[in-house]
């Protein structure tokens, strides 16, 4: 019987490991392996060295998508918040209406944005009624900020609604019972109880920002590539990048796991401070 | 408070669907102009019509999300059970750490480091250009597979290990106590996973553009190159349509939650 158990695990496990070793775990190595060799396949330091000349890139890739998520945030609390204040049926109809945008595809998404945003866009032409000059509104750093508003604000409203509606009105009760006022009843109760969906959204909205290419390429001009657009140009219109960008990966992905770990850190000290 | 509320709801409300509603205006627009409307008309939903490439994506887009899919949900359903029956705890959070990897991730590094793969492997094997449907079906399985994992994980643990044991005593073999017991008890967590892999691996553009060739285009890709240049107003026609089939689909599936909602409430009353 047991070894018949056994049997059963292999079987049941075997495709699942197999394929997460091969399509998860070895193509990770090879990121690894580009960026440490050269286009023949013999080792170098060169690739990752050279990125020096990439920090410029990677300044503005954090900094941009530090600024969008904080902007996101701060738009995405209150209204998660007044949502969660609402009756049933508002709330189920208003979580629909996030998720419509969401569920429209990135490249739509940020492609409608350049309609508004043209030198003879909607603004523009606005603007021009009253004989207003037309600004340059497309090619901005500001345009890339607010395409990943605009595209990650929905993955930052629905981890804190989430929190924020699961929040026991008993408690909020007990609070005002025991003297609190509503700022206090806010900063010692309901903000620590949504801390974690807080550091989901800040997680959802901050790694697909700083990885983007599709954003700063279509509403940024050249001098607002970040990190995506110069893999993305390596691998698809240079013949010998290939090494590079995955040297531009790597450094990427440990950007990204550094982040998440600090705000793992924070998710878990503010539980551990709620025991307290 | 309360109508500041309503206001800053709004606005945000305003904000999302801005950029949405003026595409969809001008996808009806007379003129090819994107600055003016000058009357109405379907003549760009026509153009769509002509345009076969986009046909010939959207079918390939299908097939491949349910393939993937389909595929994704059998791997990642055995996974579950065999991740549920796991007895070291070590093992079970190696695995786990491991399903996560693909949606932590970022999509760029997830499809790089597949192409990075593919191409190797290619040209170990001397192809000449080994990126295409093959390699796009695997890259979707492989990103899909964890959502089914998380859909079927929880719904396990949530059964009764006794109705399982059971269902041996009374004289079930295990296959046939799996199909009875087991089972329907998770069939619901299967379905949301495959449902959630279908959509997921319709939506992807980035993993796709760097796991696919040229002759293989799946609808988002086929976007991607299309807005590189400037574009007709007929693309507009086409994310209007895509737009209403989303808002269609939500919408059915808020009344049919609304109704199992009410089902359930009148249950417990």
């Amino acid at each position: 019987m047991n070894r018949k158990a056994n049997i059963r695990q292999v079987l049941l496990n075997a495709p699942y490991t197999l394929w997460a070793a091969i399509f998860v775990v070895v193509p990770l190595l090879f990121v690894a392996y580009y960026a440490f060799t050269d286009s023949g396949g013999n080792f170098t330091l060169e690739n990752l060295s050279n990125l020096s000349r990439y920090a410029n890139v990677f300044k503005k890739s954090l900094l941009y998508s530090v600024i969008a998520t904080i902007i996101t945030l701060f738009i995405a609390y209150p209204f998660a918040y007044f949502m969660s204040k609402r009756s049933a049926n508002v709330q189920r109809v208003q979580m629909m209406l996030v998720m419509l945008p969401m569920w429209m595809n990135l490249l739509i998404r940020t492609y409608s944005w350049t309609l508004i945003l043209e030198r003879n866009g909607i603004i523009n032409n606005f603007l021009e009624l009253f004989g207003i000059e037309p600004l340059k509104l497309i090619g901005t750093p500001g345009a890339v900020i607010l395409g990943m508003i605009y595209n990650y604000l929905p993955y930052m409203i629905l981890p804190i609604y989430t929190v924020l509606s699961k929040i026991d009105v008993s408690i909020l009760e007990a609070a005002e019972d025991l003297g609190c006022n509503s700022f206090n009843k806010f900063r010692r109760v309901v903000l620590p109880l949504s801390i974690s969906g807080v550091v989901s959204g800040i997680v959802m909205v901050f790694v697909p920002s700083v990885s983007t290419f599709y954003i700063s390429q279509k509403l940024g001009s050249e001098s607002e590539w970040l990190i995506g657009d110069n893999i993305e140009y390596l691998i698809k219109s240079t013949t010998d990048g290939m090494n590079v960008a995955a040297a531009l990966s790597l450094v990427l992905m440990i950007i990204i796991l550094a982040s998440m770990a600090i705000m793992n850190r924070f998710a878990d000290s503010s539980d551990g401070g709620m025991i307290v | 408070m309360k109508t500041f509320g309503k206001l800053f709801t709004f606005l945000v409300y305003l904000f999302l669907y801005a950029p949405l509603l003026v595409m969809i205006i001008f996808s009806f627009n007379e003129a090819a102009s994107t600055s003016v409307f000058t009357g109405f008309s379907l003549h760009w939903y026509g153009e769509l019509l002509n345009k076969r490439q986009i046909g010939e994506a959207l079918q390939n887009t299908l097939i491949l999300a349910s393939l993937s899919s389909i595929t994704a949900t059998l791997i990642g359903t055995l996974a579950a059970l065999g991740i549920y029956h796991m007895k070291k705890k070590a093992v079970v959070k190696a695995y786990m750490t491991v399903t996560n990897i693909p949606m932590m991730n970022p999509d760029i590094i997830t499809g790089v480091s597949l192409m990075l793969l593919f191409v190797f492997v290619g040209k170990t094997l001397g192809m000449q250009d080994s990126l295409g449907f093959g390699t796009l079906l695997i890259a979707h399985i492989t990103f899909n597979i964890p959502y089914v994992i998380l859909n079927v994980l929880p719904k396990l643990r949530q059964t009764d290990p006794h109705l399982l044991e059971a269902a041996l005593d009374l004289g079930c073999t295990p296959v046939k106590a799996f199909i009875k017991v087991v089972l329907p008890a998770i069939s619901s967590g299967i379905v949301s996973g495959l449902i959630m892999a279908f959509t997921l691996s319709l939506d992807d553009f980035v993993i796709s553009y760097y796991t696919t060739g040229s002759d293989f285009q799946t609808l988002p890709t086929l976007i991607y190159s299309i807005t590189k240049k400037p574009v007709k107003p007929y693309i507009y026609a086409l994310f209007s349509i895509i737009f209403f089939v989303i808002l269609l689909m939500l919408v059915l599936m808020n009344v049919m939650q609304a109704k199992s909602d009410r089902k359930n409430a009148r249950k417990n009353s």
